[in-house]
């Protein structure tokens, strides 16, 4: 049988060590190698894709990203790893953990406990990923071959379906993602408002209005974006909504 | 295990050394003096008058009976209640006495007779004393509370298991370092199951920080980086327990463990004058003040210091320039006074 290719984040080192020597302890009844050790969230991202892992060990505290949005992103993969989380205390995550059925472990880990769940672990998906989590993501996943980038959410100006893919902008550059625009605007609703049936734009970015000149159909409105050529149209649905929007701020 | 339940109460004075005795007193007296010269006269321009008349006799005799109960407190403290009571009266009385005859000697204007006036004065200390008293005893539960309180503001579960756990991914590697950690924990932890009621030394105080921060760096390594500017601060001062390593581990949890990049923090203690000044600061992320736990650790300390030492001690947070910063300001007391 081959060796089960694990990898380990985790942000402190005697945590990881500690991994390692449990994975070596149970070598006979779960064989495993290690493919990889990540120190925090963003880190698993760049390195979990080549690695070939066909597990992952992740913290749900680590610093810059946690071990629940790194799991989310890595629905962007063909293959995503398995996935097993690992807390201290969090009875939050806890819960959550046990309400959409992801597997866990408490640390300190018991050897018995990693080898039953190294055995049946499996991929969440990203549904069952995102109701665990609760809370709306920092980072758009762009899948790239055997890599992961990821978009800050606070970089992006709007989201625009096409299609089928989604069209996230920057002000540097245009990604395309794998993501329902609905799901999208649920779970950003805080940030982004819809202009149109097919465009999301971030509030912060919203500079202005233009009353669209020049065409002869109906006369519509355009919005005007921070750092951005590029009008968009706003639908005559959604101009009520956004016109009180643009008269609440200060 | 006593319960939480238990009565602490017992009679004492109150401390004439605290400004908040001190204060209730001064405010209690002139409120009495200016209800006495509403009941007096017929309008309220007349009774305003009179109080500014009496005041000018009042005033130099309250501050000169406050002054004279703080130089003896700590001596009437040490008296069985009941005769540290009769004699604050007696004593505060007699000097009533003194000053009256002073003040008719001088040929100035006194509001009473004599004998009126040390009736009147040994009747107020009696209701003054009783009404502190009262007060004391309407705190003490409070002060039981601050059982609670100090146990729920004690280390959160997560430093426990994390502590754990790295000693556990020691023990092979290092077995010393990790029977050290251990014996950190160990102390730690007695310090948090001990009486939280009573007073502690500075030095105990940041012993507990130090093992506590041997704990973290095992855990954290270079991540964690601390500062320590303790070559002023009075080791023999007393505090509440408790009151500066939650703030410590505050700065660990809020503003190093969120971090990818070295996290400074700095414990800063001095004493200034008769106050002890302590600060300590870590680098601020905004997000972080989302996560609840720091502003109940806060609250929780903040009314521990008021139960301790009344309205000398103050509590601070501030965020400056990507740092976040706790201070610390308490009156500088020692066992012997």
């Amino acid at each position: 049988m081959n060796p089960l290719q694990v990898f380990i984040a985790d942000d402190e080192d005697p945590s990881r060590e500690r991994l390692k020597e449990l994975l070596s302890d149970i070598a006979q009844e779960v064989p495993t190698r290690v493919v990889g050790e990540a120190r925090n969230g963003l880190e698993a991202i760049e390195q979990v894709p080549a690695s070939g892992a066909q597990v992952l060990l992740l913290d749900i505290q680590m610093p810059g990203m946690g071990g629940l949005e790194v799991a989310r992103h890595l629905a962007a993969l063909e293959q995503p790893p398995a996935v097993v989380f690992i807390t201290a205390h969090d009875r939050h995550a806890v819960e959550a953990f046990e309400l959409n059925a992801l597997d866990y472990l408490l640390k300190p880990v018991r050897a018995q406990r990693l080898a039953a769940a190294l055995k049946k672990s499996s991929y969440p998906g990203p549904e069952r990923l995102a109701r665990a989590a609760g809370g709306a993501r920092e980072y758009l996943s762009v899948a790239e071959r055997n890599r992961i980038a990821l978009v800050p959410l606070r970089d992006v100006l709007f989201l625009r379906a096409e299609q089928k893919y989604v069209t996230v902008r920057t002000r540097a550059r245009e990604h395309l993602i794998e993501e329902s625009l609905v799901t999208l605007e649920r779970e950003f609703a805080a940030q982004f408002v819809r202009i149109h049936r097919n465009c999301l734009v971030a509030r912060a970015a919203i500079r202005g209005f233009e009353r669209a000149v020049g065409g002869d159909d109906d006369p519509h409105w355009l919005v005007v974006l921070d750092g951005l050529e590029e009008r968009l149209p706003v639908s005559r649905r959604q101009w009520p909504q956004l016109r009180d929007l643009v008269a609440e701020r200060p | 295990m006593s319960s939480i339940r238990q009565n602490v109460f017992q009679d004492a004075l109150p401390d004439f050394r605290n400004l908040g005795v001190m204060a209730r007193v001064l405010i209690a007296v002139n409120a009495l003096a200016l209800a006495a010269a509403l009941l007096t006269v017929p309008n309220l321009a007349q009774a305003l008058e009179r109080f500014a008349l009496w005041a000018t006799f009042l005033e130099p005799l309250l501050l000169a009976e406050l002054s004279f109960l703080f130089v003896l407190s700590p001596w009437l403290a040490r008296l069985p209640y009941a005769a540290g009571f009769a004699l604050t009266v007696a004593l505060a009385t007699a000097l009533a006495g003194v000053y009256h005859a002073l003040v008719e000697g001088a040929g100035a204007a006194v509001p009473a007779n004599l004998v009126r006036m040390l009736v009147i004065c040994a009747a107020l200390v009696a209701v003054l004393l009783a009404w502190l008293r009262l007060l004391t005893k309407a705190y003490s539960p409070a002060l039981a509370e601050a059982r609670l309180q100090a146990l729920q503001a004690r280390i959160r579960p997560h430093f426990l298991f994390n502590s754990l756990n790295a000693v556990l991914g020691l023990i092979r590697r290092d077995p010393r370092r990790a029977e050290r950690s251990l014996e950190d924990l160990a102390e730690v932890f007695r310090t948090l199951l001990s009486d939280p009621r009573s007073f502690v030394r500075l030095a105990d105080e940041i012993a507990l920080l130090e093992r506590y921060a041997e704990l973290e760096q095992l855990r954290l390594g270079e991540r964690l980086r601390i500062t320590w500017e303790l070559d002023t601060a009075p080791t023999d001062a007393l505090l509440p327990p408790l009151v500066l390593q939650p703030l410590l581990e505050n700065a660990v949890y809020h503003g190093v463990e969120p971090g990818t990049a070295v996290g400074e923090v700095l414990v800063h203690i001095e004493r200034r004058g008769d106050r002890v000044l302590a600060r300590i600061e870590n680098p601020y992320y905004e997000a972080e003040q989302s996560r609840a736990g720091n502003r109940m650790a806060l609250d929780n300390i903040r009314e521990r210091l008021a139960l301790f030492f009344d309205a000398e001690a103050r509590l601070e947070t501030r965020a400056v320039g990507g740092r976040y910063r706790v201070e610390i300001e308490m009156p500088y007391r020692t066992a012997g006074a």
